[in-house]
């Protein structure tokens, strides 16, 4: 699928040639110090296309997703600036997309947000004025017609590939293709889904994207997670919503003594993002590797995906 | 119906601490069907003041009433002959009953005895559900039957978030996916179709975000 670029965005042109595509992802800090992301930053520079910068993710409060993204982009590299839905209003979204965009944000990431009870601050309000759906309608519309949701006029429209996630493992999986479908009306561009352990559901789920054409649609990125350790595997398969780690992993690395467990943890995503690449309708890998970004290089080199393409 | 839940025991005496003749005023309405504020419920509150204020060697004389409606200033107005007499009443009805006591009754604290918490109905005996958020503009016709703004903890219009596992919601195995619900009630209804529509974003000024609301019938206002 190629088409006409419509942004500046790296990760746009690089999918748009038809490249295989990847993206990382780097958690903001739970403080007002510039340097933890600049020190990610460095670890994962030139390992990826783009990253993720989440925002406030399992509601817990950490800086800002466009702050983080800017002190990214002052170390070169390219951001996905996350937004939820849970913590501002369609003033608030449409003011910090603009905000975003004039401080050189290329991509922007569209999420309904984790429900505030799973942070540190299960007393607070959430907003949820508009979902996921209607926040990347909200930014197409912005971009494409220069309109505010309100109807008035943009001066300056913000120019941001917008992406969504999707979840082929949540319940109930018949409508897991449907909504992707709901996503792509809605005009989303990109999608990088939840990590992916069950190789064998998300084929499934695959085929039906590819069925109905949406993979010509929609560029669509896997996301890829690694283990640390057995207890983590074990923390996904059990306590994450929507995760779903088959037992065989899990006895894969409790088979493996504690101190291979982190290389076997890498062992076993890379050869997901190999199978990946074999598959119908994928345009990239997602690598989340959570609080352990120095191995994202490793990850990415060992399935064949570095260097990175300039565009 | 509003549904309440009487507050902890300790809140209620603090409010009380001060007073020592007040009324205890039920409501014949919602609080009554729901078990928390009716005649019976009065009469269990009264006598559970009455026991702790005498343990604690400060007695309390208590008036128990109960009238029909709390919301309802018609009768509100029954009680006004036993106001002037006591020297606080503590409210068993929602926050709607409370306020109509406290308005009628100018320099008469009023006190709520309930956290009102939801619009509902039972599910069984002494068990009660939230249903509706009194948003303003019913979706019910494109959802099944089944609102989710008020049973998706996010108010999906275009749900089930990555969240619904095995039919519940992320946020408690115990709560059901409201989007679960609606498509199952949209497959048994053979309205699929309805799921694929997108849903517009939401005008929340029929809601309480426009501010206090009301709703007027103009032929009774001659």
């Amino acid at each position: 699928m190629n088409g006409e670029v419509k942004t500046e965005s790296k990760l746009e042109k690089i999918l748009r040639s038809g490249q295989f595509a990847v993206t990382g992802e780097c958690g903001p800090p739970r403080g007002a110090d510039a340097e933890v992301i600049r020190h990610k930053c460095k670890l994962l520079k030139d390992k990826a296309d783009a990253f993720n910068i989440t925002d406030n993710q399992t509601s817990v409060v950490r800086m800002s997703s466009i702050a983080s993204a800017v002190i990214m982009m002052q170390e070169g590299m390219e951001p996905v600036m996350q937004m939820v839905c849970r913590d501002r209003n369609r003033i608030a979204i449409q003011s910090d997309i603009l905000g975003g965009a004039a401080l050189g944000i290329k991509n922007m990431l569209c999420l309904s947000g984790d429900h505030q009870k799973f942070g540190d601050h299960p007393q607070a309000k959430n907003v949820f004025d508009i979902d996921s759906i209607q926040l990347i309608s909200t930014v197409r519309r912005m971009r494409d017609e220069g309109k505010f949701l309100g109807g008035d006029d943009i001066k300056g429209v913000p120019k941001l590939f917008v992406g969504a996630a999707a979840n082929p493992f949540a319940d109930p999986f018949e409508i897991r293709v449907p909504r992707l479908a709901k996503k792509v009306a809605a005009g989303v561009e990109f999608i990088q889904t939840q990590c992916i352990f069950n190789l064998k559901k998300f084929s499934e789920w695959m085929k039906g994207v590819v069925d109905r054409g949406l993979h010509e649609k929609v560029f669509i990125l896997g996301g890829v997670t690694p283990f640390k350790s057995f207890g983590m595997a074990r923390y996904m398969a059990k306590n994450v919503p929507g995760m779903d780690v088959p037992d065989e992993l899990l006895e894969r690395m409790k088979g493996t003594p504690k101190e291979s467990q982190a290389e076997e943890g890498i062992k076993i995503a890379v050869e997901t993002i190999q199978q990946l690449k074999e598959m119908k309708g994928i345009a990239g890998v997602h690598i989340m590797a959570i609080e352990w970004e120095e191995k994202v290089g490793e990850i990415a080199e060992k399935a064949g995906l570095l260097p990175r393409p300039s565009v | 119906m509003v549904v309440g839940e009487r507050k902890p025991f300790d809140e209620i005496t603090g409010m009380l601490e001060g007073h020592k003749k007040i009324m205890v005023l039920g409501c014949g309405g919602c609080v009554t069907v729901c078990l928390t504020g009716g005649h019976d419920e009065v009469r269990v509150l009264s006598s559970q003041l009455r026991m702790a204020r005498d343990n604690a060697g400060n007695p309390i004389e208590i008036v128990e009433k109960t009238v029909e409606r709390q919301c309802d200033p018609e009768y509100v107005e029954e009680v006004s002959g036993i106001v002037p007499d006591v020297d606080a009443v503590l409210s068993m009805a929602c926050g709607a009953g409370v306020q109509y006591v406290a308005e009628r009754y100018p320099g008469m604290p009023v006190y709520p005895a309930l956290d009102t918490t939801f619009v509902g109905g039972s599910t069984k005996e002494g068990y009660y559900v939230e249903k509706c958020q009194t948003c303003g503009a019913c979706k019910l016709f494109y959802t099944g039957g089944i609102c989710p703004i008020a049973r998706c903890s996010k108010s999906l219009l275009n749900g089930p978030c990555g969240g619904s596992t095995k039919g519940k919601c992320e946020i408690d195995p115990e709560v059901d996916c409201a989007w679960q619900l609606i498509l199952d009630r949209l497959k048994s209804l053979n309205r699929m179709d309805l799921y694929e529509e997108n849903m517009a974003v939401n005008d929340w000024r029929t809601n309480r975000d426009g501010g206090p609301r009301k709703m007027i019938r103009e032929d009774f206002q001659r």
